[in-house]
Order: C-alpha cells, then structure tokens, then sequence
C-alpha cells in the first residue's frame, strides 16, 4: 500500500479544495491517519473506493472519540524595551482548545488486499456542530457502526439512510459514551464497593444511628 | 405412608403413591426450557443441552420457540435495560407453573457490568427466581445442579394446604409488571412488591 502522505497527494489531485492533514502516531505501531474536512468527506471517500491501486472497498471498523475541551499552556516569548534596552519575557499563557467528536473510519481494500487506512473526521464542537456527512453511501458496512456512534456519542450523520438509536432505546437521553456522561444513580445495594463505587453506594446506606458503635454494619469496606 | 412398608410392598410389585407424588413427578421430570439466551452464558446452556452434558437424561432438553409451550425460563446472560421488558414479557406470556433459573453473575445481578449504565442489575428485580447459580459462566453440571434442586422443589411442593406453591395460590400474581423505558433508566427501577435491596447500615 502507498504511504500514508502519499495517498494525501493523491486524494488531493482528484479533489481539490479538499483539506487533508496526515496525523502521526506516537504508539509503537506507527500507524497514521488521514483527517479529512467533512465538505469534501464524501468525495474523498468515493475516491479512496474507486480509485485503481487504492480500492478501499471494505470499511471494517466505524468508531467515536470524544475530546473534551482541553487546557493548553503554551510558553509566550516576547521582547519588551525597556530603559536602557530591550528585556526578554518569556510567560506561560492558557489557551482552551475546544472539544470536538471524532469518527473514526478503518478501510481496507479486499481486491489489492492491503489496509487499514485509517480516516478520522471531526465535528465543529461537542454541542450544536455535530453534523458530519454519513459514509454509508460509500460503504453498507457503516450503516450500523454509524448508528452506534450516533446513539453513543451524538454524531449526526447527514445522508444515513435510517439514523436511529441501535443499542439504547427510543426516547434515552443523552449520550452514554460521551466523558461527561452522568450515569443514573441506581447503586441502592451494592455488596462489594470500592472506589467510586462505593462512594456512589453509600449515599444509599442510612447513617448509622448514634450510639450503635457500627456493630450493626453491613459495609465490607469498614 | 411409612416408607418401610412401601418399599417392602414395592418388593412384592405393589407400587403405592399419591396423586401428588404423581403429578409432581411428572412435572419435575418434563421441564420445558424456554429457548432463549441473552449473551456468554447461553452457550454454556446450550452445551448443557448437547450430548455431552445431556441434559435430556432430566427430561429437560425440549428447548422451546415459544414461551406458550414452555414453563422454565433460564434466563442465561446479562439483561440489559433495554431488553429486561421483553425478559418479562416473555415471562407474562408462559403459562402457569412456572418456574425461572438466572444462570450466571449477570442475571443474578449484572455481574461485570454491574457497573454500568445499561445493564440490569439483576432479573430478580422484576420477577420471581426460583434458583441463582453463580459463577461467569456457570459451567453445564452447575446448570445440571440448578436443574436438579428446581426438580426437588417441585418434588416438594404441596398441592393443597397452606404451603401450596404461589401458582396455586389466588391472591399471588403470575405475571408481573413490565417496566418501561425511561430517560435514562427503566421506570419503575425494581418491582417493590418482589424485590427490596437489603438494608446495610454504613459505619460512618
Ligand atoms: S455471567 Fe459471565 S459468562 Fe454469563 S453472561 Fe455474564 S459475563 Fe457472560
């Protein structure tokens, strides 16, 4: 399979406009993905399918990322004249990077039997620009994996042919695998707690009454 | 009757029983399962029911389609909150006697997904379980052993009288409330009139 950057050249000779940015990784297994701006999504996709020596005819994996939004420091280097010449400052300043959903796509290509490629596609925010385009005209394989990710984590998906909740019912609210998801509180009993757990148990437990010394406890963590 | 006497009876080729004996040897000894599974567990059920667990040697191997025809459900695998309705449902729809089995960690409480948000923390919440086996997954002769201590049981009920089994009983329901889907979570929570968590009072 070609590399990575040159698939990028690829892809944007046949769509221009496009905006392609080939993202590292650190891990030991190297293996980079191609962000692609949800515009020209569709069109990059539909190449990356039907272009001869490509052929990524097979989307195995459709998942969700959520970044929250996150604190950046960064060291700002400036020069300040002062009496009798210039003084160097160097001051940290905070900068928030906004959160973002990212759907990840693996491709692979059953013709030419190589892969992944790995696509990542990210929303405007984690609020109200949620919209990315649906692969599932591209690829059948994304129709439930798309759902998933829409029923988890609140993508919505333009194009999908039957966006519904797949694994939490109609009418669930919110989005379970989001990080700031509150699960509903129903640790009424709860045998073995440790950790958070039982922080989130014993809100259930009554106090003890006074002058009962404990004795009367059930809490195995005492 | 004096069990001396019956089995010297037995010797000469008299046998003696009761209606009751009769009955419920028949019934402990022709359980129909419920054929359903809901996740990992079930395959131990279904190798319980294969050839070399046999479960047929219990009268227990007719596995069937519809809950119509069935009276045991073995509720093998975690119930989540989206399907513990349909679990009840099923339930409501078997016809009297009726018994369940929850087979694994999960049925009998959520097991490793207790903690989670979807999982049921288990199906006792919202029906009658007559027999829990532990273990994840319980393995085909724990089955086998929940299998013969719910045959025991039904060996040991009474038909009339004040002991008699809840599906002889008037005033005990057979079928129970199906719970609806909520927002986040199953409403009501846990049918009150069959399940209450246990009271632990905390240490401080
Ligand atoms: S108890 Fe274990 S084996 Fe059984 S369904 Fe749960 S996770 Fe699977």
């Amino acid at each position: 399979m070609e590399s990575t950057e040159t698939i990028r050249l690829r892809i944007l000779e046949a769509v221009p406009g496009a905006l392609l940015e080939v993202v590292p990784n650190g891990a030991p297994v190297g293996q980079p993905s191609l962000l692609v701006d949800p515009e020209h999504a569709l069109a990059v996709a539909r190449f990356l399918r039907d272009a001869p020596g490509l052929q990524f005819d097979y989307c195995s994996n459709v998942t969700g990322v959520d970044w929250l939004d996150r604190e950046e420091e960064e060291i700002v280097r400036d020069r300040v004249a002062e009496t009798g010449g210039e003084k160097k400052i160097e001051e940290p300043r905070k900068r928030v990077r906004p959160g973002y959903l990212e759907v990840v796509y693996h491709l692979y290509s059953m013709a030419l039997r190589h892969g992944p490629l790995v696509l990542r596609l990210r929303t405007g925010n984690r609020t109200d620009r949620v919209r990315l385009p649906s692969l599932t005209p591209i690829w059948r394989s994304c129709e439930f994996q798309e759902r998933e990710v829409y029923d988890l984590f609140g993508v919505v998906f333009e194009g999908h042919p039957d966006l519904r909740r797949i694994l939490m019912w109609e009418g669930f609210q919110d989005y379970p695998m989001r990080k700031d998801y509150v699960e509903p509180d129903d640790y009424e009993y709860e045998p073995t707690p440790h950790d958070d757990v039982w922080e989130k148990a014993r809100r259930h437990y009554p106090a003890p009454t006074v002058g009962s010394g404990g004795e009367t406890s059930g809490n195995p963590g005492s | 009757m004096d069990v001396g006497l019956r089995s010297e009876l037995q010797r000469h080729g008299i046998f003696v029983t009761t209606l009751e004996e009769l009955y419920n040897w028949g019934r402990s000894n022709s359980l129909w399962p419920l054929g359903f599974g809901l996740a990992c567990c079930a395959i131990e059920m279904i190798a319980a029911s294969m050839a070399r667990y046999d479960l047929a040697r219990f009268g227990a191997e007719v596995f069937r389609p519809s809950p119509r025809q069935a009276d045991l459900m073995i509720v093998a695998g975690t119930v989540t909150k989206k399907m513990a309705p349909q679990v009840v449902r099923l339930y409501n729809q078997m016809a009297e006697p009726k018994y369940v089995i929850a087979m694994g960690a999960c049925a009998i409480s959520g097991g490793p997904f207790k903690q989670g948000y979807n999982v049921l923390k288990g199906i006792d919440r919202y029906i009658p379980v007559d027999v829990h086996i532990p273990g994840c997954p319980p393995r085909p002769e724990a089955l086998i052993h929940a299998l013969m201590t719910l045959q025991q049981r039904i060996a040991a009920e009474s038909l009339v009288g004040p002991n008699r089994p809840r599906h002889l009983r008037r005033d005990q329901p057979g079928e129970f409330p199906v719970p609806e889907y909520g927002s986040h979570d199953l409403i009501p929570p846990k049918n009150e009139s069959i399940w209450r968590p246990p009271v632990i009072v905390r240490s401080g």
